[in-house]
């Protein structure tokens, strides 16, 4: 089925390791367009250097059992028009009442983007046609939104924070799906979606480059996750974002502007930009002006297209909904509210640098999911209250279970070994039952057959040995037979490392590598 | 304010309802006769007025988070002209 917003999912890998860059920006809200010009995110075009400037409207879907205004479940994928009650399908009379759930879920999302939070709030009708939204017009927020001015900082793989501003954040309906595929003539319209509750939030232009942009909706979306108000599942359309485009020649007033509509993969965001931003450069260039009009982003052909049979529905004759009173609640409702909002990702980060001595960039990539931060966590803080070494946790989290994870496509939910069992692994190598290189083994096992670790390496004679008697003979014997590289060793210390690999070999990677490194200083005479 | 014959198809556009043209000059009339009305409101000063949204003084009322509706597909697509699978089926509609 061709579904409005049906996409395939976009893979979404670790960002890669960079230097940090020394060039900055830090823009008061409001004054970005005297924002100093960051040379690094210009694009080249054939007369000379642009500045790409975005503009980002999310819609990200409430996480809520019922609807914004109805009681139909919001619940995503059911039968055709199952979700529907007769307020939603826009019949005769229906009327409509406030689901009280979404506008705290609203107001915490507000409170994460450090926002303003309006106390009283007016809900608009939005009026236009379309078969998918049987009222004739959507209740939406257009004068007095629920949340004002925010913002939201915005760490890139290169270490550069930039601060987006966030213009401002409302609650409106979602509108229902058409399906076109199905008859030769007609199109199939289900209303499921119709009246779900949907958070706008308005970025201000602050965004420099396709990059910004997916880091931007990367971040909204992970502080959403965190604060449980909006699941971000882009493949199911829980978050889809609307990306305003314009170019200019650095230090010269902002261009005219295109909005590319309804773009629903982060991929493809990143693409719709470039697309774009090369598009207008190269009508600039050849001295035609850009029409301010509304696109869409064809990923298959990577281009941009008008939506030129759209242009005229743009006057929404936009008015007060007589169906409903202003949206009211007090200050101490918010603070109730804004009192028990769990850490957010920024805080965790800090305390993943501060706390357990992380760097940046490894504290980043951990809190980028709150799934990943908890197992990490999980860790560290073993059941029993031990604390684990953070570092060690942190590598290992980092490399050996994510890279495992990226190579078969799992998220970290779905992760066959649990935070516990990683945890008594590590335990084994702390206390030195195990090596580290056997410790890699131990954790494949453990992978791909489960199990306790410790009842692993007991079963299967994994542990290390420590008995330096055994050790000594391996060493001995390893030293009888190559004389020759023995006597070079005396010269070259840095040889010994030859001599431990072959001690360990011979071991079956079980001896103690310490042990194995001392005896073999002390036998072949180096120090 | 006025409005001209233009706006008046305009309105009528955007509102899907069809007029023909020599029903212009009377609807033209007709609008400006109603703005020229509601135009004796702009006599009052209200400067600092809230604008009033209820005639009693009440809070708008809020349901709880509950899933009380829905499943009834079959009476909803009950009065469509055309339906399938309990879809609602109309005119095609690509962008």
């Amino acid at each position: 089925m061709v579904e409005r917003f049906g996409a395939p999912p976009s893979p979404a890998p670790l960002p890669p390791r960079a230097e940090p860059t020394d060039l900055s920006r830090d823009a008061p809200l409001g004054k970005t367009m005297t924002a100093p010009v960051k040379t690094d995110k210009l694009i080249e075009g054939a007369t000379g250097a642009f500045e790409v400037i975005v503009g980002m409207e999310v819609h990200a879907q409430v996480t809520s059992q019922a609807k914004l205004f109805s009681g139909a479940s919001a619940a995503f994928g059911a039968a055709p028009n199952a979700h529907v009650s007769l307020v939603d399908a826009a019949m005769p009379g229906m009327l409509p009442v406030i689901n009280e759930e979404c506008v705290r879920q609203a107001i915490r999302t507000g409170l994460g983007l450090k926002a303003a939070i309006n106390l009283r709030s007016v809900f608009d009708r939005k009026n236009y046609f379309y078969p998918d939204l049987p009222q004739g017009y959507q209740i939406s927020q257009y004068k007095s939104p629920i949340v004002g001015e925010g913002e939201v900082l915005v760490d890139m793989p290169d270490g550069e924070t930039v601060k987006v501003g966030i213009e401002r954040l409302h609650l409106e309906q979602d509108a229902g799906k058409s399906v076109h595929d199905q008859h030769p003539s007609m199109s199939f319209v289900d209303l499921n979606r119709s009246g779900v509750a949907l958070m706008e939030i308005v970025s201000k232009p602050d965004i420099r480059s396709a990059e910004e942009a997916k880091a931007f909706v990367a971040k909204l979306r992970t502080i959403m996750r965190y604060l449980g108000t909006c699941d971000g599942n882009m493949e199911e359309g829980s978050l889809r974002a609307d990306v305003n485009v314009s170019v200019r020649r650095p230090g010269e007033p902002l261009g005219t502007r295109c909005e590319i509509k309804n773009v629903n993969s982060l991929r493809f965001i990143g693409q719709a930009i470039e697309v774009e931003a090369r598009r207008q450069i190269g009508l600039i260039e050849d001295g035609e002006t850009i029409e301010q009009e509304t696109r869409l982003f064809d990923p298959g052909k990577g281009e941009t297209r008008s939506m030129r049979n759209k242009e005229e529905a743009h006057d929404y004759r936009y008015f007060p909904d007589p169906d409903l009173l202003p949206l009211e609640f007090d200050q101490a409702y918010v603070d109730a509210l804004a009192a028990d909002l769990p850490e957010l990702p920024d805080a965790r980060k800090a305390r993943f640098m501060g706390n357990y001595g992380l760097s940046a960039y490894d504290a980043g990539v951990l809190t980028g999911e709150k799934e990943s931060a908890d197992f990490f966590e999980d860790v560290v803080r073993a059941a029993d209250g031990r604390t684990r070494d953070p570092k060690i946790a942190a590598n290992w989290v980092l490399n050996e279970l994510f890279g495992r994870l990226n190579k078969e496509g799992r998220g970290i939910a779905a992760s066959p070994v649990s935070a516990g069992q990683l945890g008594a692994v590590l335990d084994l190598i702390a206390d030195g039952t195990i090596s580290g290189k056997i410790a890699k083994d131990l954790f494949e096992i453990v992978w791909t057959e489960g199990g306790d670790p410790k009842a692993i390496v007991e079963a299967r004679g994994m542990k290390q040995v420590t008995d330096t008697g055994a050790i000594a003979a391996a060493v001995d014997e390893v030293i009888a037979k190559n004389p020759d590289k023995a006597a070079q060793a005396k010269e070259k210390p840095a040889m010994v490392g030859w001599f431990v690999g072959q001690v360990m070999k011979a071991s079956g990677g079980k001896a103690n590598p310490q042990a194995v490194n001392a005896l073999l200083k002390s036998k072949l005479g180096i120090e | 304010m006025s409005v001209d014959a233009a706006t008046v198809r305009r309105i009528a556009r955007l509102a899907r309802i069809a007029v023909e043209d020599d029903e212009v000059e009377h609807l033209q009339g007709e609008l400006n006769a109603i703005l020229a009305f509601v135009e004796q409101l702009s006599e009052v000063d209200v400067t600092g007025v809230e604008p009033m949204t209820s005639v009693t003084p009440m809070v708008m009322k809020k349901r709880e988070d509950v899933v009380t509706d829905g499943e009834i597909a079959e009476l909803v697509v009950k009065n469509a002209p055309a339906t399938e699978d309990n879809f609602f089926l109309v005119p095609k509609v690509v962008e």
